[in-house]
């Protein structure tokens, strides 16, 4: 399962490399960019353990990004702007979020569960449209980036990207023990054959709804880093659009494969970057490669690159 | 006699009009293999779901060592030792062999809520699922992906799976379906030598098969008990010949 290090494992290592580079070039756009690739990949790497692990299709997980966003937002409007306190309860409102949905929505299956996951994310969207408090459907400002008790400077481009970068590394080498522990093994043989799975002695139930809570806590903390990167959190982070692009970025990358959300989501930032500098309805060109993806490739980018099927990263 | 490994009373099965099961009691004692036989539609499938737990009674209960299991959801009972498999294969496809039979292994290791060590470095897990394997003859495509695997092979994995999860009391849907006559022997070989560590629940078309392995036979028909007793007793009973046996296997060879 680990698999030889291929030309492409280099490919994607230079890139890494690359990526690590851009703040070097001084320019503050170009690093903002790279930023927001990688807090929007750390996200839709928490995703594919739900589609590409668990075999669960959900398609409200903005929700979980916008409880990450909102709480961090809240907390610096009142004041409390240390990261220390923030991140962690930013995570935390997340994780107890995706308890509360996933123990609903885990009780269905197929495409009802598609259905209540985006019920419960509107639901969210439009209470936070009704925060009014909050800055209603403008919603809320936040003056400044949170604060690491003055030794990390956030407000510096290059050292939020850096400490952006950090955590992403992180949350990428978890997540690759994650996908092969036992943990892992029990959540892949739940996507192939839940029945079985039950037979065999595990209340796939349970195991589901950890990998619901743990991908809905990342988000959080995708959605804490949003935050801080945009400085301004709104009810369009939660709406069902962010959850459908989260899912495009997903599927075009490479469902169940370590890299391939990352790549998906970065191909769905750039392309948008360069089409939307043409015209706004650079959807027009996603859409039709979307299709060419479901259709011709089903392991997205990923498995172009790879030059295998969607089975591991 | 020793308390019986599983029994059932009056077990029913209703989907609206269709009684699938009518008021089923039958027991498997320790180190006894109990064949069930009944023609298609007998509701043999319905009553080895029943006991696994898949699908929930309209009346009667189960016992299983003694312990009221009738409410138990299919993965509760497992945990207590009750291993099936399954008629129409049901493996995990996209694992190898040597993974489907240690996700088997793992049920009985403790929780699976280890999020950091691979599992496939887990080496009493791995151990266990070797000699599974080994037992019924797939040590050596151990590294095979299932989906890759013949249909003789599905179904010895199947029964790997289910042995490495040290069952008490093995249900088998059909473990020879499909099987040419030289593969039937071989897990004729293999229930024979399974025999004195636990007790089989068996559902078996191939009477070559039921003869020669079971203890006790319980035969269906229209989702009732038509006779239960001593392979011997079934062969001569003239209801069981006319509903089901035919005159092929009534007379002793």
């Amino acid at each position: 399962m680990a698999g030889h290090l291929r030309p492409a494992h280099w490919l994607l290592a230079a890139v890494l490399l690359a990526v690590l580079c851009v703040p070097l070039l001084g320019d503050v756009f170009y690093t903002r960019l790279a930023t927001r690739i990688l807090i929007l990949g750390l996200i839709a790497v928490s995703l594919n353990l739900l589609v590409g692990y668990g075999g669960m299709i959900s398609f409200g997980h903005a929700a979980f990004v916008g409880l990450g966003a909102y709480t961090t937002a809240i907390l610096a409007f009142h004041g409390v702007a240390s990261g220390f306190l923030v991140w962690p309860a930013a995570i935390a409102v997340s994780a107890l979020g995706a308890l509360v949905i996933g123990a609903i929505a885990l009780r269905t299956g197929g495409v009802y569960f598609i259905m209540i996951t985006l019920a419960f994310a509107q639901m969210l969207y439009y209470t936070s449209v009704g925060l009014e408090r909050y800055g209603g459907d403008d919603g809320v400002r936040m003056a400044a980036r949170n604060t690491f008790a003055g030794v990390l400077e956030l407000g510096r481009p290059s050292v939020f990207f850096y400490v952006v970068a950090a955590i992403f590394m992180a949350v990428v080498f978890a997540f690759s023990r994650l996908v092969r522990s036992r943990f892992g093994r029990v959540l892949r043989g739940i996507k192939d054959n839940e029945r079985r799975m039950q037979s065999l002695g595990y209340d796939t139930y349970r195991y589901k709804l950890a990998a619901f809570v743990i991908a809905g806590a990342l988000a959080g903390l995708g959605g804490a880093l949003n935050a801080n990167l945009v400085q301004l959190v709104s009810p369009s982070m939660i709406h069902w659009i962010m959850s459908g692009d989260l899912l495009i970025m997903v599927i075009l990358g490479g469902v169940g494969t370590l890299f391939g959300p990352v790549i998906g989501a970065a191909a769905f930032i750039l392309l948008e970057e360069v089409l939307a500098g043409y015209t706004k309805h650079w959807m027009i060109v996603l859409g039709p490669l979307m299709l060419l993806v479901v259709l011709f490739q089903k392991g997205g980018i990923h498995a172009l690159l790879f030059r295998r099927g969607a089975a591991h990263g | 006699m020793a308390e019986a490994i599983l029994e059932i009373r009056e077990l029913s099965k209703s989907y609206g009009a269709l009684r699938a099961n009518d008021s089923i009691s039958l027991s498997v004692q320790p180190r006894e293999t109990h064949a069930i036989i009944g023609p298609n539609g007998a509701g043999k499938t319905t009553l080895i779901s029943q006991i696994a737990g898949e699908v929930s009674p309209s009346a009667g209960s189960i016992l299983f060592r003694g312990r009221d299991v009738t409410a138990l959801p299919a993965h509760r009972r497992s945990a207590l030792g009750l291993a099936r498999t399954f008629q129409i294969t049901s493996v995990i496809k996209s694992f190898t062999a040597q993974e489907n039979v240690a996700t088997a292994a793992q049920a009985r290791a403790g929780h699976s809520f280890r999020f950091w060590r691979p599992a496939d470095r887990a080496d009493d897990i791995n151990g266990r699922a070797k000699s599974a394997l080994d037992r019924v003859g797939l040590a050596a495509r151990a590294d095979v992906p299932a989906v890759s695997l013949a249909h003789g092979e599905h179904r010895q994995l199947e029964i790997a799976m289910a042995l490495a999860s040290s069952p008490s009391l093995l249900l088998l849907d059909e473990p020879t379906a499909g099987m040419g006559p030289e593969e039937s022997q071989q897990i004729v070989r293999l229930l024979r030598e399974l025999k004195p560590e636990l007790a089989i629940l068996l559902i078996e078309h191939d009477m070559d098969v039921v003869f020669s392995v079971a203890d006790r036979l319980t035969v269906l028909v229209n989702g009732r008990v038509l006779a239960s007793g001593a392979p011997e007793a079934i062969r001569r009973d003239p209801r069981v010949r006319e509903a089901y046996l035919g005159e092929e296997f009534a007379a002793p060879p």
